[in-house]
């Protein structure tokens, strides 16, 4: 299938991006490894009448301890995050979810901005960057703004981002020693999660828990958190994991399927971050 | 807009239209056609090449994206007549059956060996996990990815 045509900007600099974002609004779409973006332009699911290729913008691909947080930059690859020695030290469950997202060819072109700004309640990292308690950082033509991972993501493939604002920077907070357990359920090796649930434990009673594809957007288990800082055993909180999710019916589960793998799975995750 | 790129050592440079992919490129406008075709929707990975040294998905790429590269199709891996190690491992071991993956399963076993050279099974295995093969011939794909592994000939 082949995307529709469009006008193809290739920026210079993030400003030069963002400056032509400003003058299409929602006409314009962002590119950078684009393993989220061209499978729906095949689709022709999206149909952008200008993509502007920020692929080969220099800074924005770095993993850097900054103390109590690191930061990813926006185009730093999947293979790049899976492979950090400092993410593995500092956050590493986005190292062990980043290592399931598709496979090798799309982990060597995929970037974590690409994949956290396409807003696909599937995906694997949002549920991390949940779990973490990730900050997003954006620019615009007004400047820059750090927005909560809790305020992010705002309807399917939906974002906060406005259309003249461009993922710049990821921050995860130093969860250094904290366990964590990631639990993926699909049938096929490479596919889309069915259902998948990030946990770390922070301390004793505080467990951060993200869940992909329970919702239209990537969610919180906040009923969960809630259980686990109530004195809950991990079997006691997993039973509310559904809570507050409308996850969708499709070929692979019904909504109720759906409900039960994210009990199930949110026990196994959080056993395995030693709870 | 005008594109050049390195492809199995030899520059090539044309005009494409933005929309092109770069699978379609390498096949219908370079006119190498030993990159297949399967799924066209990033799945199946009959499509591999190396970007720059690394497998990649080429029908998820736009041609655009891939200017100034260096890439490596399955027609640039033998020394003339001399099959790369990993073909002649696939020949060796049987590893293909209709062929059609074979390709795409090569440069994708390539590219993991180069990034971890001596994998155990499993690791072969979820290292191919982009690539299907249809007539499932799995066993022995992993058998020659192992034997390229431990040296190659017998």
């Amino acid at each position: 299938m082949i995307p529709a045509a469009f006008d193809y900007v290739r920026a210079g600099s993030a400003a030069e991006a963002i400056a032509t974002l400003a003058d299409h609004g929602d006409e314009a779409k962002l590119l950078a490894g684009g393993h989220s973006l061209i499978p729906l332009m095949r689709f022709r699911l999206a149909r952008p009448a200008v993509v502007v290729d920020i692929g080969r913008l220099e800074g924005l691909s770095y993993i850097r301890d900054e103390g109590d947080h690191v930061a990813v930059g926006a185009l730093t690859r999947h293979r790049d995050v899976e492979t950090s020695d400092l993410v593995a030290a500092r956050a590493g469950l986005l190292g062990e979810v980043t290592s399931h997202v598709g496979d090798p060819q799309v982990r060597h072109r995929g970037t974590i901005g690409g994949a956290v700004a396409h807003g696909d309640p599937a995906s694997d990292i949002p549920s991390a960057l949940i779990a973490l308690g990730a900050t997003l950082v954006a620019a615009g033509p007004q400047g820059s703004r750090e927005i909560s991972v809790d305020d992010f993501f705002s309807g399917f493939l939906e974002t906060a981002l406005a259309d003249d604002e461009m993922l710049t920077e990821v921050r995860i907070p130093a969860a250094d020693g904290a366990p964590w357990g990631f639990e993926k359920f699909n049938r096929r090796a490479q596919d889309w999660a069915i259902v998948g649930v990030s946990a770390v434990v922070r301390a004793a009673g505080d467990v951060g828990v993200g869940l992909v594809n329970m919702h239209s957007t990537p969610v919180r288990a906040a009923a969960v958190e809630s259980a686990v800082a109530g004195g809950a055993s991990a079997a006691e909180a997993a039973e509310v994991a559904a809570e507050g999710c409308e996850p969708t019916e499709d070929l692979n589960a019904s909504v109720e399927y759906r409900q039960h793998l994210a009990r199930v799975l949110t026990r196994r995750a959080l056993e395995a971050a030693g709870l | 807009m005008e594109i050049s790129v390195t492809i199995n050592g030899t520059s090539h440079t044309h005009d494409v239209e933005p929309r092109t992919l770069l699978v379609h490129y390498i096949r219908d406008v370079v006119g190498l056609t030993g990159t297949n075709i399967g799924c066209d929707t990033s799945s199946c990975g009959a499509c591999t090449i190396h970007v720059n040294g690394e497998s990649v998905k080429s029908c998820t790429v736009f041609a655009v994206q891939a200017d100034g590269e260096d890439l490596l199709t399955i027609e640039g891996l033998a020394d003339g007549d001399t099959l790369h190690p990993m073909q002649e491992s696939f020949r060796q071991c049987h590893a293909l059956q209709c062929g059609y993956c074979t390709p795409g399963m090569v440069m994708a076993a390539v590219s993991y060996l180069n990034e971890n050279p001596d994998p155990s099974e499993r690791e072969v295995r979820l290292g191919l996990e982009g690539n299907l093969c249809r007539c499932t011939g799995y066993h022995n794909i992993v058998k020659a990815v192992l034997h390229c592994a431990a040296g190659g000939e017998q």
